[in-house]
C-alpha cells in the first residue's frame, strides 16, 4: 500500500475522558483521505518539545468516508500526546500513513467473533468491527476498563454489535478482568484482542486452551515506522521481526508468548 | 546551475547527500517518500557474513532532541542481501555503498570478497565502531591497531572505495583517522552513535536491555561538527559527515566544518522525505551565496 506524508486538519478535538481524547482530522486540501485498513496505524509528529523527538504511532480508530474523517483516540501518556491533546480545531497534524499491517477476515462467513479491547487498546477495534459488520460478520465486542467512566467509545460499539464490560470494580458489566467474562463462555471462533500486554497474553491464553483462532495487536515502543530502524522487534516464531511492518496484528501462534 | 557534485576516494556522487546506515533500510522502504535516484547515494544497514538477530527488546530510548538505540547488527547475512535484496536495488540511478560489519578480522574480509564481484557496489562503508556488539565493531574502532588492522584487510579484499566510519568513543579521534589513512582507506565517515545510557527512575531500570546504547539524533551534533572539523583537518582523505542532521542548514554547517559529503540519519524517521529537501536546500543556499560549485564551501571555515 502507498504511504503518505500529510498535514491533516483538526476538525474536532473530543475530549471523552479526563485521560483520552478523540482527534478527528481530515485533509487540509480538500483531497480524499488515503486507503486505510483496520489495524493499521499512523505516526503523528509532535511539535515544539525537545523531549518528543520522534513520532509518535497511534491506531486508526476510525475512517468516516462520508465525511471524509479519520478518528485518532488518543492517551494521555506523556509530554507528547499531551500536546496532541492540546490540539485546537483548524490545527495542522502532519502524519504519515497508512503503516503496518491489518487483522485477517475471519475464515468462514459463519464465524462467530469477538472483538476484545482493554483501555485505548479499544481504538482498532472500532474500524475494524464496523468493516467485520459491513462483509455480514456479527462481531460481537468485550471491552475491559478499571470503572464504568473509562468503558470509551460504548455508544459507537452498541451500533455496531452486542457489547460485553468488564470493569475491575464491577461499575459495569460482569467484575473482575476480561478473561474471566462469561462471553468468552459461549461459541467464539475467532477473538481480535488489543490492548495492554498483560490482557492480550492472558486472552491468548484463553483463546489457546479453547483451540480458538486469536489475533493480536502489538505496541511497542517504535521510531521510523517504516522497517528500518528496527527497534520496535517481537521475539516471534520467525526470529525478531518489525512490529511497525511485519505487525502490529500477529497471530498468536507466530509469537513466542 | 550549482554544481552539487562531489567526489569521495572516486566515487562520484551527484550530491553530498547519503543515508546512514540503519536508518533508511535497504532504501526501498523510503520509496514513497523520496526519489531514490536524486540521492548521492544510500548505505545499506550494517551487512554481517552470517544472519544476526540482534539485540533484545527494548532497544530505543527517546532521549532529549535524540534517542539510544541498541539494535545490535541485525540483519540477515550477507548472503541474503546479494540474492534477494541487490536484484531489486541494483538499477538505482544512485551509489549503493554497503555498511559492512564483523567480530573478526576474517568476517571483514569474507563480506567483502563476497560484495567485490557486485556491479553496483562501488563502495563500502566499514563499520569499526558499533557501540551495541560484544565483539568486534567497536572494539576495532578505539584503538589505532585495531583500527588499522581492519582497514588494511579490508583494503587488499575490496578494491573499489573503502570508507572507514569511526567511532567518537575515543580520546583523540583524529589518530585514528590518520591511522586508517595510512593503510589505505579512501575516506572516513564520522560520526557513528555515541555511548549513552538512560534509566526508568520510576521502573528503577535502564530503558535499553542491553544498558547502554548509541546516541543519535540533534543532541549529538555539536560534537560530531566539532569531530569532522579536527578530522578534516588532519587528514588528506575526504571525510563524510554525519550526527544530527536534521535539515540543509545543519548539513551545510558540516560541509563548512570540512565534509565533503554528509549522511541523514535519525532525521530519516522524524521525516522520510527529508533527504530531498536537504538537497533542494543544498542548491537554494549555494545561490543565495554565490557558490558556482559547492566544493567551495567544504571546510570554509579554514579559510
Amino acid at each position: 500500500m502507498k504511504k503518505y506524508i500529510l498535514d491533516l486538519t483538526i476538525v474536532e478535538n473530543r475530549r471523552i475522558h479526563e485521560l483520552y481524547t478523540l482527534l478527528i482530522l481530515t485533509t487540509s486540501d480538500g483531497s480524499i483521505l488515503p486507503e486505510m485498513k483496520p489495524g493499521q496505524f499512523v505516526q503523528v509528529a509532535v511539535d515544539g518539545s525537545k523531549t518528543t523527538f520522534l513520532r509518535r504511532p497511534i491506531s486508526i480508530n476510525n475512517v468516516d468516508r462520508e465525511n471524509n474523517h479519520l478518528w485518532l483516540l488518543v492517551r494521555n501518556a506523556g509530554e507528547g500526546t499531551r500536546a496532541l491533546m492540546a490540539l485546537k480545531p483548524g490545527d495542522l497534524l502532519n502524519v504519515v500513513l497508512p503503516l503496518g499491517n491489518s487483522f485477517s477476515m475471519p475464515k468462514n462467513q459463519s464465524d462467530l467473533v469477538l472483538l476484545a479491547g482493554g483501555g485505548v487498546g479499544v481504538a482498532p477495534m472500532l474500524y475494524w468491527g464496523k468493516r467485520l459488520k459491513e462483509e455480514g460478520y456479527m462481531p460481537k465486542f468485550l471491552i475491559g476498563a478499571r470503572s464504568a467512566k473509562d468503558v470509551l467509545q460504548l455508544a459507537e460499539f452498541e451500533k455496531i454489535g452486542e457489547v460485553y464490560v468488564s470493569t475491575e470494580d464491577g461499575s459495569m458489566g460482569e467484575k473482575g478482568l476480561v478473561t474471566t467474562n462469561t462471553v468468552l463462555d459461549t461459541d467464539i471462533n475467532k477473538i481480535y484482542c488489543c490492548g495492554p500486554a498483560p490482557m492480550m497474553k492472558a486472552i491468548a491464553n484463553v483463546a489457546k486452551a479453547k483451540s480458538i483462532d486469536c489475533e493480536v495487536s502489538l505496541e511497542n515502543m517504535m521510531a521510523c515506522g517504516l522497517g528500518a530502524c528496527l527497534c520496535c522487534v517481537e521475539n516471534t516464531v520467525k526470529g525478531n521481526v518489525c512490529v511497525c511492518t511485519e505487525g502490529p496484528v500477529f497471530n498468536i501462534n507466530e509469537l513466542t508468548w | 546551475m550549482v554544481n552539487l557534485g562531489v567526489n569521495i576516494g572516486g566515487l562520484n556522487l551527484k550530491n553530498p547527500v547519503l543515508t546512514a546506515s540503519g536508518t533508511f533500510g535497504y532504501g526501498e522502504e523510503f520509496a514513497d517518500f523520496v526519489d531514490l535516484n536524486r540521492l548521492g547515494g544510500f548505505i545499506i544497514k550494517g551487512t554481517t557474513i552470517n544472519h544476526r538477530e540482534g539485540n533484545p527488546y527494548p532497544r530505543m530510548a527517546e532521549t532529549p532532541s535524540g534517542m539510544l538505540n541498541a539494535v545490535g547488527l541485525q540483519n540477515k547475512g550477507v548472503d541474503y542481501f546479494i540474492e534477494n535484496i541487490y536484484p531489486r536495488i541494483k538499477d538505482v540511478d544512485s551509489h549503493v555503498i554497503v555498511n559492512v560489519s564483523g567480530a573478526t578480522i576474517d568476517d571483514y574480509v569474507a563480506v567483502c570478497e563476497k560484495l567485490s564481484p557486485l556491479d553496483k557496489i562501488n563502495a563500502i562503508e566499514v563499520n569499526i565502531s558499533c557501540p551495541n556488539v560484544k565483539q568486534g565493531g567497536m572494539a576495532f574502532g578505539t584503538t589505532c591497531e585495531g583500527a588499522a588492522q581492519v582497514a588494511r584487510a579490508v583494503r587488499n579484499a575490496f578494491a573499489k572505495t573503502v570508507i572507514i566510519k569511526l567511532s567518537p568513543n575515543v580520546t583523540d579521534i583524529t589518530e585514528i583517522a590518520r591511522a586508517v589513512e595510512a593503510e589505505g582507506a579512501d575516506a572516513v565517515s564520522l560520526i557513528n552513535t555515541l555511548l549513552g545510557m538512560a534509566i526508568d527512575v520510576e521502573r528503577q531500570r535502564p530503558y535499553l536491555s542491553t544498558i547502554t546504547g548509541g546516541l543519535s539524533g540533534p543532541a549529538v551534533r555539536p560534537v560530531a561538527v566539532r569531530m569532522v572539523w579536527q578530522v578534516a583537518k588532519a587528514v588528506n582523505i575526504p571525510v563524510i559527515g554525519l550526527g544530527g542532521i536534521m535539515n540543509g542548514r545543519d548539513a551545510i554547517e558540516f560541509m563548512l566544518a570540512g565534509a565533503s559529503a554528509i549522511q541523514v540519519g535519525t532525521a530519516n524517521f522524524i521525516d522520510p522525505s527529508v533527504t530531498m529537501k536537504i538537497i533542494d536546500y543544498m542548491d537554494e543556499y549555494c545561490l543565495r551565496h554565490g557558490i558556482k560549485d559547492i566544493n567551495e564551501i567544504i571546510g570554509m571555515i579554514n579559510n
